[in-house]
């Protein structure tokens, strides 16, 4: 697996929305959606991302391409840095300015300039890192130019994703001519060309998005991804809205044009057996952390997260057999929020094996098995390793 | 009417008259629920599923209308009766969990002020209850007089105190922590996955003869569908309730039901226990369906087998059999006239007419009548 190319890398990720702010504009709740997440996808593989509904699997998608700003954090595309995230710095800067306000208030009236020179000597040292580290990431950002080709997105909402005003035509060639890709009567026969490869036709080429049903809305979205010949495409839910036979279609088609064109994906989805279905590598997400990546089969077979492990036992079973063999987890309570999330394992509050550093400590994403990471504190004792 | 069946559809229609013309959501469709057991219906989106159930809520609004067709409940058509008396029926003998849970919930009411109203409108205190508080009367005359109304089956409604300390009962029966602290909450300040157990406890709460649930755990996620599947079955068991459940998931299916039903383009496709509907599909459509979705999550991948082509339009349904433009197998026949539900087994019907004597064999196709 490690001489494979690597293909994207995230590095710590963050992406925080501030969804409340108080009166002097400071950060009163923060949407920890995305909270340091690290994790490669390897060429012409594809990394399944799954996770229940909230846990950041779109935010990780739409940071990584660039429609959210990462707050902090580095995704490197084919060995070269593609974004960097000065945010943090920008937050930590804001609080280590007001920390040192606070603390010069609480000097007693008669205190020496000395003693005041070396409280902001020392806040001074700290904000000097933050400034110097941001203004670095602001001149890389500045330098990077955004690989807006290589890496396209497919979105969940075969309906909103399509702008209704435009035909189909319009909406497939707009990448290739924004990247002047192609020029006059050769367009339209790339047009005609991407239409036929997802299993539609040239006749559809002038009708609008209404008239088509949410599988062919789904094909045009996958045909204006391919227009611009990416390298990686995420895959944001593709199939979540379509119907159980609908959904066959539109994965092999997925399949065949992987083979076809050599590309990779990042599949995001919660339906769990068609991610396993679809993967090479899946990542288990929960409350904006990853809790486990692994190759999937292993994943399947041999759960080593607690949460892995309720969430795989929760899956019905098209097989009514199966089902009574097989024994649930089931999950006490509800998914807790991602607003100014507590500290330590963020699965702790359901965890059945949760005690200790659980509450306090936050655990790292370590290789436990051979190409298999997993964020637990516990996981060598609850799995008998 | 067979006395061991909660509910009965018989040659049911309903139609919507738009605009643009009539949309036969519901295309002639029987089928019936035993006392006691849980019905399952899969089928594609706008195959009809929702509109038969509502067709049986009697809860069918303007453009659309019930054609024809016979829903007998407990021994009653329910068709037949007034506006009052299917009122009355609907959120006591019937109650009715829907698809999207904001739409069934008042969102400026709190649960509390819900529940205790719907209690209230249709629960009355037991018999047993009345009796003693008869008993209990001081003076003779009046004692007497009470205790004939309860003869004559006058029993009075629950009041505020009993209704609520019905409803924390039944919060805490679905598993709603601290149910009396809770009950003050209004539905947006609780999650997808409460506002629906909250839901299923007012849909309980006035013990209901047959639940319907339409879609009730699409919205959620796994861990919470498993904690709301868990708790449907207990219901099942524990209090006896009969249980329809519209879903398109055949995980759930196969999970929670004892008997099937089929539906595609308005119509039966096929019907049985859901061990002949997982191991012995006789129709192209299940099949089709079986063959979809990925069934083996550990071990082997099999390459997916799609349905090809889309769902019919309702507006204008083929004339045959409406699975026909998607499947391989269609004959000329099937163009022409759609196939009658044919018996493979006595409680397996497939509406095909491969399952008819003179069709050609086809490998997998068990006959009508069990020739094979
Ligand atoms: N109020 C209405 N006016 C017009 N047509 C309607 C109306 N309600 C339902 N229909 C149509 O009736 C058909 C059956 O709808 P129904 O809601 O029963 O589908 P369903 O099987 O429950 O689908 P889903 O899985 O999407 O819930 C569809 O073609 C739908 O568009
Ligand atoms: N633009 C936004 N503003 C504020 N909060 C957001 C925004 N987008 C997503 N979130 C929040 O971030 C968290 C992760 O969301 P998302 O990535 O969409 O989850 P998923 O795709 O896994 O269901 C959720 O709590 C969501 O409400
Ligand atoms: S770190 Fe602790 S709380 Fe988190 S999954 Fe492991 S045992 Fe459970
Ligand atoms: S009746 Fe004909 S078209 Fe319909 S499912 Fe059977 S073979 Fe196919
Ligand atoms: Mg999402
Ligand atoms: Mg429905």
């Amino acid at each position: 697996m490690e001489d494979r190319k690597v293909l994207l890398e995230v590095k710590n990720l963050k992406k925080h929305f501030i969804i409340k702010k108080d009166i002097l504009g400071k950060a009163k709740k923060t949407v920890h959606a995305v909270d340091g997440i690290n994790f490669k996808i390897y060429q012409g593989e594809t990394f399944g991302l799954v996770g229940e509904s909230g846990c950041g699997k779109s935010t990780t998608g739409r940071t990584i391409i660039g429609l959210y700003k990462n707050t902090s954090g580095e995704v490197f595309f084919d060995g070269e840095l593609l974004s960097t995230g000065y945010e943090e710095n920008k937050l930590r800067i804001g609080k280590l300015k007001r920390k040192l306000k606070r603390e010069l208030k609480k000097l007693p009236e008669d205190a020496s300039k000395n003693e005041i020179e070396e409280i902001k000597e020392k806040y001074n040292e700290l904000l000097n890192v933050q400034k110097s580290e941001l203004k670095e990431k602001k001149q890389t950002s500045k330098s990077l130019g955004r690989n807006q080709r290589d890496i396209q997105m497919i979105f969940q909402d075969p309906y909103a994703s399509l702008n209704p005003r435009m035909t189909v035509s319009e909406i497939i060639a707009e990448g290739i001519r924004t990247h002047n890709l192609l020029q006059g009567p050769e367009v339209s026969e790339r047009v005609f060309v991407l239409l036929e490869r997802v299993g539609l036709k040239r006749e559809h080429a002038s009708r609008y998005p209404h008239e088509f049903s949410g599988g062919q809305r789904q094909r045009i979205g996958i045909a204006r991804a391919l227009a611009v010949d990416p390298k990686l495409i995420i895959a944001d839910e593709p199939i979540s809205a379509l119907d159980v036979s609908i959904q066959a279609q539109v994965v092999n088609m997925l399949e065949d044009l992987q083979e076809e064109f050599g590309l990779t994906y990042l599949f995001i989805a919660h339906d769990l057996s068609m991610v396993k279905y679809i993967s090479d590598r899946i990542g288990v997400m929960y409350l904006g952390k990853l809790m486990e990546v692994s190759e999937s089969d292993p994943l399947y077979e041999l759960p080593l997260h607690p949460y892995t492990q309720s969430l795989l036992s929760s899956i019905p079973l098209p097989d009514p057999d199966a089902n009574l063999r097989s024994e649930r987890i089931v999950l006490q309570g509800d998914v807790s929020s991602p607003i100014n999330p507590k500290p330590g394992c963020r699965f702790a509050e359901r965890c059945r094996f949760a005690k200790g550093e659980c509450f306090t400590e936050s655990p790292e994403l370590d290789e436990i098995l051979p190409g298999r990471f997993v964020a637990c504190h516990h996981v060598k004792e609850i799995n008998k390793l | 009417m067979n006395n061991e069946n909660m509910l009965e559809i018989k040659n049911l229609e309903t139609s919507f008259f738009t605009h643009l013309g009539e949309v036969k959501a519901v295309r002639n469709i029987s089928y019936s629920l035993k006392k006691g057991g849980i019905l399952g219906i899969v089928g594609e989106s706008g195959s009809g599923k929702s509109v038969t159930l509502l067709s049986v809520m009697r809860l069918i609004e303007d453009p659309g209308k019930i054609k024809n067709g016979e829903i007998i409940f407990d021994g009653v058509d329910l068709t037949k009766i007034s506006k009052t008396e299917i009122q009355d029926i609907r959120g006591s003998d019937i109650s009715m969990i829907f698809q999207d849970p904001m739409t069934s919930i008042n969102p400026v009411f709190t649960i509390q002020n819900q529940m205790v109203e719907v209690i209230r409108r249709h629960m009355l205190i037991s018999k047993a209850t009345a009796i003693m508080e008869a008993q209990e009367m001081s003076n003779i005359s009046k004692k007497e007089k009470a205790l004939k109304n309860i003869e004559d089956g006058y029993l009075r409604k629950l009041n505020r105190k009993e209704a609520l300390e019905r409803a924390i009962y039944y919060l805490g029966l679905v598993g709603i922590p601290e149910p009396e602290v809770r009950i003050k909450q209004y539905p947006h300040q609780f999650s997808g996955g409460m506002r629906q157990r909250v839901l299923i406890a007012m849909a309980l709460s006035c013990e209901p003869k047959l639940l319907i649930a339409d879609e009730p755990t699409t919205a959620l996620d796994v861990t919470i569908q498993a904690q709301i599947l868990d708790l449907l079955k207990k219901i099942q068991k524990e209090l006896g309730t009969s249980i329809i459940f519209i879903t398109h998931d055949l995980g759930v299916i196969a999970e929670v039901c004892e008997n099937v039903i089929v539906m595609y383009g308005g119509m039966v496709m096929e019907k049985g226990t859901v061990n002949e509907i997982f191991y012995s599909p006789q129709h192209p459509y299940t099949k089709g369906l079986h063959q979809s979705i990925p069934k083996n999550i550990s071990g082997h991948k099999k390459r997916l087998v799609p349905i090809e082509g889309s769902p019919p339009d309702l507006m204008n349904p083929p004339k045959g059999c409406p699975f026909s433009p998607r499947c391989k197998h269609a004959m000329q026949i099937c163009i022409e006239e759609a196939a009658p539900l044919a018996k493979v087994s006595e409680t397996q019907y497939s509406a095909c007419w491969l399952q008819h004597q003179d069709s050609p064999d086809v490998e997998g196709f068990t006959k009508s009548g069990g020739v094979k």
